[in-house]
Formats: C-alpha cells, structure tokens, sequence
C-alpha cells in the first residue's frame, strides 16, 4: 500500500520531470536563438609563422698580405686568409691561415756562416680568436663621402708551424676596418704572436709582431 | 632570318640573365608612427631619415640585428631588429624575424665550438661540432690540436654527451667518447718515433646560455690511452671556450 503510493507519486513526479524538460526543450531559452548560429562562420586557418628571407651577411672572408718579423730571422712577407662570423654588432670569432713563407737568415746564421733551421725555414700559422668592435663609426673622405669604420681588437690562440715544430701561440692585436661598399671592407691590422721557441739554443718567448692589409668581402 | 636567330637568342639570354628589374626583396609597411634609418648597422652609427606610418619599406639584407632597407624614395639605411619587429608585411601580419631566444637554445639542433685548455701539462686547442638528438642527448665530433714543450699532435674523438637538465642557465652534461691520439716528439729532440694510439675517455662540463646564439662551455676530461707499450696512459684535460648554436 505505502509502496504502491511511492511509485504512484514517483511515477507523477517523473511524468512532470519529464514534461518539465520536455517542455523545456520545445521552448527556446532566448527569444534570438537563430541569431546565436553563426550567420558567417569564420574561417580561422592557422597560418605557419614564416620567417621572411632575408639575406643575413654575417660571414666576412678575407685575403690579406703583410709583413711579420719573426724574433730573430728578420722581416718576412706572409700572406693569408681570415673567416670572420659576426655574432653581434660587437662581436666577431674569427679563424686566420696563413700560408707557409720563408723566413730570413738571422743574425748568427749570416755572421758565422750557418744554418740553424736546415731545409726547414718556413713559418705559418693558424689561429682562432675572439673580437670586439671596439670603436665603430665613419670616416669622411672629401666632401661627400662617408664610410663606416671600425677599430676592433682580437685576441685568441693557435698554433704556429715554424724551424719543424708546431708551436702554440698566443695572438693579440688591433685592427681597423673601412667598409668601402656594404659588402666589401679594407682592412689594416696589427697581430702580436706570442709563443715560446727554442731555436736558438735556449727556450725563450718570442714576440713576432705582424702588419698586414686586407680585403674583405661580407657574404 | 636574322631576326629570328636575335630573338632566339634574346629569349634565352632573357631566360638566363637574372631579372634585375625584378625585386624579391622582402617587403614591409610601417605601423608605427616612424621608423629610424641609420647610417651604419651598429651603436653609435646616427639616425639621418625616417619614414612615415603607412609607408612601404623593402629590405635588402641584414647584419647581425641591423636591416638594410630601402625606402620608396630611393634612401638607403639601416634599421634596428626592435624598430623592424614592430613593421608588418604587405598582408597587414607583423613582420617575422629570427631572433634566437633561450628557447631556440633549449631546441637546438646543431652547434659548433672552440675551446682552449691543457692537456696533461701541453697546450690544446679544440674544436667541435655537434648534433642534439633530443634535448638531452647528441653526439659530438671534436678535433684537437696539442702542442707541448717535448711534443706536439692531434685527436680526434667522437662522443656521446647526455645533458640532463637542458633548461638551466648553467647546465651540467657527462661525455664518453673514443678516438685516436697521434704524438710527435719535439724536432729539438733525440728522435723518438711518432705514434697514433686509441684513446677513451669520460668527461664532466658545464654549459653556460650567454645571449642569442652565444653559450660558454668548460669540461674536464679523463682520457685512457691504449697504447702498445706495457701501460696504458692517463691523461688530464681542462679546457674552456666559447660555441654558438644554430
């Protein structure tokens, strides 16, 4: 009896349940649901970021000739190649080869007559250094020119060639830049390279001391 | 006749020559009320003309975090990577710019490097290359040049180095590798012969984000040497340096 009215009164209050959603459903909650559907539908596409190409010219290539006074064998010539990478405004690394060239006759060699190096009178070396535009600005020449500079220093290691043995060595120096075009530099620049040597007879360190002029093209 | 050959051949030089009319510069539009050009592409370097919102710019080239554009009128200057990034491109999108972040350094992929120290009293420069798998691991091939009072040489290693936290500023890694080691005696020296020997070793360094594509490294590294003689040699490698990713 009691569960008989359970269900009846359950069974109403479904009935109403149901019609209570039912009629819920029939009508709409807002008076502008058609205008809720999108009249338009957008179309979002989700476009790839592309990095435009732009042609970067970090990269420095240069050929350059000078002259080096090897400690003790006199002024040589000596020519080379220098990769710079401009990592910022300020900042380059650079890689230097020069190609191996004969070294003058010392002192001693000349006076008594010998030979202290035998066949082997070539010097060259590499080095991997680290620079820093120390001073940019621009140079006027004449009226209406005017070209960017730059007095930069270097310093870093590496390894010379010379009298048969590979010598480590240390290399410091200064260098002034004028860009003649956008691509295209001239350079001026003074290397110390330092390494310990023991050619002579006894183990001292030597400065030798280099000025070269180079031509530079930014790629 | 002839004039069908001459209009051949303009056809295909036409074909050929580079189309110097033709521009494909990238091209952008000022959005903000103006944008700067400067005589050279760094600090210092003075600001001589501007350009209008509204106006369109092509650029040229760039250097480092300069861009070289040229502006309607014919004017050459260089512009600053902050006044660039706030242009757009001719469809009204901001213009896209690479400029490595801390996060292009934790996604690396390859990187190159240079490092000096000592090993085992001789002095050595190095240099490597190296490919990044995942953040954590990549393989690296190193070439090292030794010069030392009694004898000079090289080596060359490949590696394995495992990074376990790529994230950090300063981050920690672990090497193992093998290669070959070759020794010459010092010329000044009783001739003794030269020698090429295995080599393993075990290394333990630091990696430091410095800025852009810039990081420093320092590692210590223990090498074994296989040598045919009755030991095997121990050597001691420090060595610090500077390596840049892209």
């Amino acid at each position: 009896m009691e569960s008989g009215l359970r269900v009846l009164l359950l069974t109403g209050l479904a009935a109403a349940a149901t019609g209570c959603s039912l009629f819920g459903r029939d009508d709409p909650p807002m008076e502008d649901a058609g205008a809720s559907a999108p009249v338009i539908s957008p179309e979002v596409e989700r476009r790839p970021i592309k990095t435009p190409k732009i042609d970067t010219e970090d990269f420095e290539i240069t050929a350059y000739y000078g002259l080096i006074s090897v400690e003790d064998f006199g002024s040589n010539s000596i020519y080379g190649v220098r990769a710079a990478y401009h990592v910022t405004e300020s900042l380059f690394l650079e890689g230097t080869y020069a190609f191996p060239s004969e070294v003058d006759r010392s002192s001693v060699e000349v006076l008594s007559n010998i030979n202290l190096l035998g066949s082997d009178r070539d010097y060259s070396y590499y080095d991997l250094a680290v620079g820093w535009n120390l001073l940019p600005g621009e140079v006027f020449i004449g009226r209406n020119h005017a070209f960017n500079s730059a007095l930069y220093v270097v310093g870093g290691a590496g390894n010379t060639s010379f009298a048969g043995d590979e010598l480590f060595t240390l290399t410091f120096g200064a260098g002034y830049r004028v860009l003649a075009t956008d691509a295209i530099a001239l350079h001026f620049d003074v290397r110390d390279h330092l390494f310990d040597n023991d050619v002579t007879g006894e183990d001292k360190t030597t400065h030798n001391i280099e000025f070269n002029l180079g031509l530079s093209w930014f790629f | 006749m002839r004039q069908l050959i001459l209009i051949a051949a303009l056809v295909f030089v036409g074909e050929f020559t580079p189309a110097y009319g033709k521009t494909d510069h990238y091209e952008a539009v000022v959005a903000e009320p103006f944008l700067e050009l400067h005589t050279g592409p760094g600090r210092g370097f003075p600001v001589f003309h501007v350009v209008d919102r509204g106006e369109q710019i092509d650029v040229v080239k760039r250097r480092t975090d300069w861009f070289q554009v040229r502006t309607s009128k014919g004017v050459l200057g260089w512009v600053k990577l902050e006044q660039m990034a706030d242009t757009l491109d001719t469809a009204g999108k901001p213009t896209a710019l690479d400029d490595p972040t801390a996060d292009d350094y934790v996604g690396r992929r390859w990187e190159l490097g240079l490092q000096l120290g000592d090993l085992d009293g001789a002095s050595v420069i190095s240099l490597y290359g190296g490919y990044h798998f995942t953040r954590n691991l990549s393989t690296e091939l190193r070439v090292g040049d030794i010069s030392g009072d009694f004898s000079s040489g090289w080596m060359a290693t490949a590696d394995i180095v495992h990074q376990p936290f790529p994230e950090w500023r300063v981050s920690p890694y672990a090497a193992l590798g093998t290669g070959v080691i070759h020794i010459e005696p010092s010329a000044t020296l009783v001739q003794t012969e030269d020698r090429t020997d295995q080599v393993g070793h075990v290394g333990l360094g630091l990696r430091m984000y410095v800025s852009r594509r810039f990081m420093f490294r320092g590692e210590y590294n223990s090498y074994l040497t296989f040598t045919s003689r009755d030991d095997n040699e121990e050597l001691d490698e420090w060595k610090a340096g500077f390596a840049f990713f892209f």
